[in-house]
């Protein structure tokens, strides 16, 4: 599988990642620049977590301006899924290619803890491998998290079984307390019209074996093994 | 010629930040206080003397990358 993780300056979980996807699927992803004006073919193209540009203007907002994204977009347009995870999900926002945006914490803390998530559709390639309903405890770790869209993007999402993940308690409940961050609809993942950009803000690749406490993240990387092998 | 570009919060968005100086403006003693918004201020050299044309250069600005037009509006001054 031809993955490539996007590298900002900034990135921080980028090699995260890369352990997570050379484990997973077998193959070492590529590392590539946010300079590079081009992306040579692949399987899956990865934003990692991370400070992207120290998080100046907003949260991702240098980043999703930066000569690679256009090659990112360019490839989401031809259907090569596309992951960004914590940073990644925020750049993913303010380059157009999700809806919404990510606001600070209502709590107006960093929150650094583990999270349960529920999958709420399995139909995408990145939750396939998981059940409707299922739910994985899973690290978060962002100061600017709090998912926000306006009411007519939230049918939408709603309505076109786009919202991936929704932050709950143990028990799978969607409850004010089990929101870590203030997510509108206590939303924790969504994926684009066609399915194939999902941006998250927990960090599954840091729930993948059990060293990790915990194996819940991996199915997303299975997910991904499989469509991409069946396709 | 310059311009000042002020990025707000549109009515209606929670802001968390706005909300906390609210609160220490009030713990300083400053009564009255309604509410507080945070918001960006942007100085900008331009080039460019004529200023209907540097107006629709800053909107362009502000709609590609100074303000979220999701959650935030702005305003565009020559000064």
């Amino acid at each position: 599988m031809k993955s490539a993780v996007i590298v900002f300056p900034g990135s921080n979980r980028d090699r995260d990642m890369q352990y997570a996807l050379t484990r997973i699927t077998g193959d070492a992803p590529q590392m590539i620049w946010h300079a590079e004006p081009t992306l040579p073919p692949l399987d899956l193209i990865v934003l990692p977590g991370g400070f992207s540009y120290g998080d100046y203007l907003r949260t991702g907002a240098i980043a999703a301006r930066s000569p690679v994204m256009r090659a990112v977009a360019d490839a989401a347009a031809k259907g090569v899924p596309v992951l960004g995870v914590c940073n990644g999900f925020q750049i993913l926002c303010e380059a157009g290619l999700l809806p919404g945006i990510l606001m600070r914490n209502a709590s107006l803390r960093f929150i650094c803890r583990d999270v349960h998530l529920r999958v709420e559709t399995a139909d995408s390639p990145f939750t396939r491998a998981y059940a409707k309903g299922d739910v994985f405890r899973t690290p978060v770790a962002h100061g600017e998290g709090n998912y926000t869209a306006d009411a007519e993007t939230l049918a939408r999402l709603n309505g076109e079984d786009r919202v991936a993940f929704r932050y709950v308690t143990a028990a799978g409940e969607a409850t004010a307390e089990a929101n870590a961050n203030g997510s509108v609809e206590n939303i924790a993942g969504i994926l684009s019209d066609r399915r194939n950009v999902l941006g998250l803000m927990p960090h599954p690749e840091n729930m993948i074996e059990p060293a990790h406490g915990n194996t819940g993240g991996r199915r997303l990387f299975e997910s991904l093994t499989h469509t991409l092998v069946a396709a | 010629m310059q311009a000042r570009v002020t990025v707000t919060l549109k009515t209606g968005i929670l802001d968390p930040q706005g909300k906390a100086i609210e609160g220490a403006l009030a713990s300083l003693g400053f009564s009255g206080v309604g509410s507080v918004r945070q918001g960006k201020v942007f100085d900008i050299a331009l080039e460019e003397t004529d200023p209907a044309r540097a107006k629709a250069q800053l909107d362009a600005m502000c709609e590609k990358l100074l303000a979220n037009t999701v959650i935030e509006s702005y305003r565009v001054e020559l000064v």
